[in-house]
């Protein structure tokens, strides 16, 4: 069964028109990377999925549920949407994480108080994440106290306590200095060997094409291109995206 | 007169001027938090209507105010102005001190990212659950500066209680002077003030320090 499944997503911001007809399904345990010049619309993608925009037309669905539905030409969301926010996480480029927080705080938090899980399960399994993750010794700090690696660690610890079906990421390492993008990186590999399901934005393509199970091609608010990534890089099929990739040199 | 005389005399007001002072601050900081809401209400009457308020509590003298509260229903209802002049003396200066307040909460709201919000909708916290315990904590924070600068003045403006002839200590004060053609009366008042603003800026020092655990 898929587990996130968008068909014929339009977004509009006033007379902008940033997705066009996206269609996008993603199976269980699958790593979809979706990548694309700047303003083209992957972030509003992402932001739709994550229901921090509302899209003007087309269905969007978690695990067969409709999250809204076109009524007489005006989108109608559903009434509960935090059963549907329990499916994903979301993390961010700038992090944002919860600066009057320890880290620790920062990860428990929303398991303990919006799934009402109880407090010492759900510490101990956050203690375990943070360890598995290289931070056990930063629980107690505030995120001021980190580094950019350290942040985005902490903020996807974040998004797994919630126990996601999917995660997305939206250009997870674009706020990094170069060296601490690896850091990153490698903990998304570790998650994806784990066969998290994923989507994610990047503008890594040497990562994408390591860790994904489907690239993405995205231009212009459209899917120009999209397939297994040794097919998307090493055998492109449409000029747009040769061109786009023309940038990026050390394939 | 001796200075020992006026002192405890004055000192007599002193409680007065403090209840002033501690019901307004009780008052107004929760009035100016719904003000400051009411300011961002999507609905445009309510959010304009609340601006226009603001604009004309800050734009007029809070004496004029004092005058109005206290006096203005008699004037329009003929009700005989109440004996008891604190309770309109706290109502004027609770709404005037929450229209300044509004501005700071509103400021101090303004100065949250829009990701926090985002990430707090995305991991499902409710409206309030997210106001509560993600943007109040750091707004609190990010105000104190202000705040404190407003508390202080509210010691001082506490003052413009003679006006009303409120038997606060400055008006208590200002009647002794007028009685014993004395300028020493100003001066104590002018102590108890200092001494009370100097506990003041300490207790909100140490409120400040507690708060800044964290950097953002
Ligand atoms: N809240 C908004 N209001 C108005 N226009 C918006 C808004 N968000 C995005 N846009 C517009 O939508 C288009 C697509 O933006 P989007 O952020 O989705 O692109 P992107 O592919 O993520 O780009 P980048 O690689 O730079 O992050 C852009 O033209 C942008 O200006
Ligand atoms: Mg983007």
């Amino acid at each position: 069964m898929n587990i996130l499944k968008m068909s014929k997503v339009q977004k509009s911001f006033g007379r902008n028109h940033v997705l066009k007809d996206i269609s996008l399904e993603v199976n269980k345990g699958e790593v979809v990377s979706i990548i694309g010049p700047s303003g083209s619309g992957k972030s509003t993608l992402l932001r739709c999925a994550t229901l921090l925009e509302t899209m003007d037309g087309g269905t969007l669905s978690y695990m067969g549920d409709n999250v809204c539905e076109l009524k007489n030409g005006k989108m109608e969301y559903a009434k509960n949407l935090n059963k549907f926010r329990k499916c994903f996480g979301l993390v961010f480029q700038s992090f944002n994480l919860f600066p009057h927080w320890s880290v620790v705080k920062n990860v428990t938090d929303a398991p303990i108080s919006v799934l009402k899980r109880d407090p010492e399960e759900v510490k101990a399994e956050a203690m375990e994440l943070l360890r598995k993750m290289g931070l056990e010794d930063k629980a107690e700090a505030y995120p001021s106290q980190l580094s950019g690696g350290q942040k985005q660690r902490v903020s996807i610890v974040r998004a797994l306590a919630m126990k996601p079906e999917i995660l997305f990421f939206d250009e997870p390492t674009s706020a990094l200095d170069p060296e601490l993008t690896g850091e990153v990186l490698k903990v998304i590999k570790q998650l994806a060997e784990e066969s998290m399901t994923m989507v994610i934005v990047t503008h890594e393509m040497s990562f994408a094409r390591a860790v994904s199970d489907r690239v993405i091609f995205m231009d212009g608010g459209v899917i120009v291109e999209q397939g297994r990534p040794e097919d998307l890089f090493g055998d492109t099929k449409e000029d747009r995206t040769k061109q786009f990739l023309q940038h990026y040199q050390n394939l | 007169m001796d200075l020992m005389t006026m002192i405890m005399k004055m000192g007599d007001g002193l409680g007065k001027t403090c209840a002033i002072f501690f019901l307004t601050l009780l008052f107004s900081l929760p009035l100016g938090m719904i003000i400051a809401l009411l300011g961002k209400c999507k609905i445009k009457v309510i959010s304009s209507v609340t601006r226009f308020c603001i604009s004309v509590l800050r734009g007029t003298p809070l004496m004029l105010q004092l005058i109005a509260v206290t006096y203005g229903p008699y004037y329009l209802f003929e009700v005989s102005v109440s004996r008891n002049k604190l309770i309109p003396v706290v109502v004027a200066f609770s709404i005037n001190y929450a229209a300044y307040f509004a501005e700071i909460y509103r400021s101090g709201i303004e100065s949250i990212p829009q990701g926090q919000y985002e990430a707090a909708q995305v991991l499902g916290y409710s409206k309030a659950q997210t106001f509560m315990k993600i943007i109040l904590p750091q707004v609190i924070r990010v105000i104190l500066p202000s705040a404190t600068n407003e508390i202080v003045t509210l010691v001082k403006d506490t003052s413009m209680a003679f006006t009303v002839s409120y038997q606060e200590m400055f008006t208590i004060g200002k009647e002794i002077a007028n009685s014993q053609t004395s300028f020493v009366p100003f001066i104590v008042a002018g102590v108890f003030y200092y001494v009370f603003n100097a506990i003041v800026s300490f207790i909100m020092s140490k409120v400040e320090k507690a708060m800044s655990y964290y950097s953002i």
